[in-house]
C-alpha cells in the first residue's frame, strides 16, 4: 500500500479546548502523532474520545488552541455513511469515486474485511457486524493517510478483529497515522496511548 | 466538479427509488380529481380557478419529500464524510437543490399536463402554467432543501416545515398565480426574479443550517 501524499502526515494538537453544549469536553489538551504511529485513545464512556476524533476530522469547532493536520483524514465511527439501497460494492464505489481512489484499493479493502462474498448484497440487509466491517472497508478504501477509528472492535468477531489488526499494522508500516478510540486495549502494539480520563468541568 | 454531478445524480436516484417519482404525481392527480367535486361541474369556473389550485398543489407537493432530503444523510454520516473531504456546506446544499429540481421537475410537469386535462384548463393556460411552474421550480426546491436542513432532527419536522414554507412561498404563489391572468408578461418576470433570488440565497441558508447542526 502506498500513500499518495508526498509529504509525511502529521497531527498536532496544542492546548486545545472543545465545548459541547455547556460542557468543557477537552481542556488544555495537547498531543501529536507522526508517520507510522498507532495511537490508542482510551477512557471511560463520555470522556471525549469521539469528540477528539471529530475535532481532528475537522467536524467540530475548537474553543481555543491550535490544531494542525497535515494530510487527508478518513473517519470510521458508528455512522455507516453507505446508501442502504445500493449494493455494498456500489455504495463503496460512491466514496472511492469521490476520493478518486483506484479500483484496486477498493477491491483490496473488500478482501481485507472478507466482504467479497457480500459485495452484491444491498447494504440494508447486512447484519450489525457486517455493517461494521463495511464501514471499516470504506475507511481502508480511502487514500487518506490519517485514519480515525471510533470503537472499531465493537461488534466484530475475533476473525474480523484479527483482520482489522493486520490492516492497521499494514497502514502503519506504509507510513500512515492511525488513531483508535476504544475503551478496551487493542491487541496490537501502539506507539502511544492517550488517556482522557479526567473530570470534565462545567463552564 | 465530477463529485458535484455524482452527488446530484445520487439525489435524483434516491428520490426516484424512494417514492419521489410517484408520490407527487398521485398527490397532484388527487387534487385535480377532487377539486371538481367541490366546485361542481361548472366548466367556466373550473377553467378560471383550476390553474390556481394546481399552483397550491405544486407548492404543497414540494413539501412531501422534506423528511428524506437532509435527515437520512445527516444520521448516516454522509454529510460528515462530505465535510471531511473538503466540501463546503453551501456546495452540498447546492447539489441537493440541483438534485431536487431534476427529481421533482419531471413528475411535476408531466402530472401537470394530466391534471390540467382532468380539470379542463384551456390549452393556452396549460402552457402558461407549465412555464410558470418550470420557472418557480428552483425557488421551490431551494425552499424545501432549506426547510429540510432547518428542521432535520426536530420532532414534528413536517408540521414545522409546513409552517415555515407558507410565509416564504407566498411571493412565488402570488406571482405564479398572477401569470394565469389575461397578460402574464409582468407577473412572469416578477416570478422569475423571485425564483432567482430564492434559489440564489437558499444554498447559504441551508448551508448555515447544516453547519449549525453538526457542531
Amino acid at each position: 500500500m502506498t500513500l499518495r501524499q508526498a509529504h509525511k502526515p502529521a497531527v498536532t494538537l496544542d492546548d486545545v479546548a472543545v465545548i459541547r453544549g455547556s460542557r468543557l469536553v477537552l481542556d488544555r489538551f495537547s498531543t501529536s502523532a507522526g508517520a507510522g504511529d498507532i495511537v490508542w485513545i482510551r477512557g471511560a464512556n463520555g470522556c471525549g474520545k469521539s469528540t477528539l476524533l471529530r475535532l481532528i476530522a475537522g467536524l467540530l469547532p475548537r474553543a481555543s488552541g491550535h490544531v494542525t493536520i497535515e494530510g487527508a483524514v478518513a473517519l470510521a465511527d458508528e455512522n455507516l455513511a453507505l446508501d442502504p439501497n445500493l449494493s455494498l460494492e456500489l455504495a463503496l464505489r460512491f466514496w472511492a469515486d469521490m476520493d478518486n481512489a483506484d479500483p484496486g484499493t477498493r477491491e483490496r479493502a473488500l478482501v481485507m474485511m472478507d466482504l467479497v462474498a457480500l459485495a452484491e448484497i444491498p447494504v440494508r440487509y447486512l447484519s450489525t457486524g457486517q455493517r461494521k466491517r463495511a464501514c471499516l472497508s470504506r475507511l481502508f478504501a480511502s487514500p487518506a493517510p490519517i485514519w480515525l477509528l471510533d470503537e472499531p472492535y465493537n461488534g466484530l468477531d475475533s476473525a474480523s478483529a484479527t483482520r482489522l489488526d493486520a490492516a492497521l499494522i499494514n497502514h502503519s508500516s506504509a507510513g500512515g497515522i492511525t488513531m483508535v478510540a476504544a475503551h478496551q486495549a487493542p491487541s496490537i502494539n501502539v506507539a502511544q496511548s492517550i488517556s482522557l480520563d479526567r473530570k470534565s468541568v462545567a463552564v | 466538479m465530477k463529485g458535484f454531478f455524482a452527488l446530484v445524480s445520487r439525489e435524483v436516484r434516491i428520490a426516484w427509488t424512494g417514492g419521489g417519482l410517484w408520490l407527487p404525481v398521485i398527490f397532484y392527480l388527487a387534487v385535480a380529481t377532487l377539486f371538481p367535486f367541490v366546485t361542481g361541474p361548472d366548466k367556466a369556473l373550473l377553467a378560471r380557478t383550476g390553474g390556481g389550485i394546481l399552483w397550491i398543489a405544486a407548492l404543497l407537493a414540494t413539501l412531501l419529500p422534506i423528511e428524506r432530503l437532509i435527515l437520512p444523510d445527516q444520521q448516516s454520516g454522509v454529510l460528515d464524510q462530505l465535510a471531511m473531504r473538503g466540501w463546503s456546506d453551501e456546495l452540498v446544499a447546492s447539489a441537493k437543490i440541483a438534485g431536487h429540481i431534476v427529481a421533482f421537475a419531471v413528475p411535476l410537469l408531466l402530472s401537470t399536463v394530466v391534471a390540467s386535462a382532468l380539470i379542463g384548463l384551456p390549452e393556452s393556460q396549460l402552457s402558461t402554467l407549465l412555464t410558470g411552474l418550470a420557472i418557480a421550480l428552483p425557488a421551490l426546491a431551494g425552499l424545501s432543501v432549506t426547510i429540510a436542513a432547518l428542521t432535520a432532527g426536530l420532532s414534528g419536522a413536517s408540521a414545522l416545515g409546513g409552517l415555515l414554507l407558507v410565509p416564504l412561498a407566498i411571493p412565488v404563489l402570488i406571482f405564479g398565480a398572477g401569470t394565469l391572468a389575461e397578460s402574464p408578461g409582468n407577473a412572469m418576470q416578477l416570478l422569475a426574479a423571485t425564483s432567482i433570488a430564492l434559489a440564489a440565497l437558499s444554498p447559504f441558508a441551508a448551508g448555515a443550517a447544516l453547519r449549525a447542526a453538526r457542531g
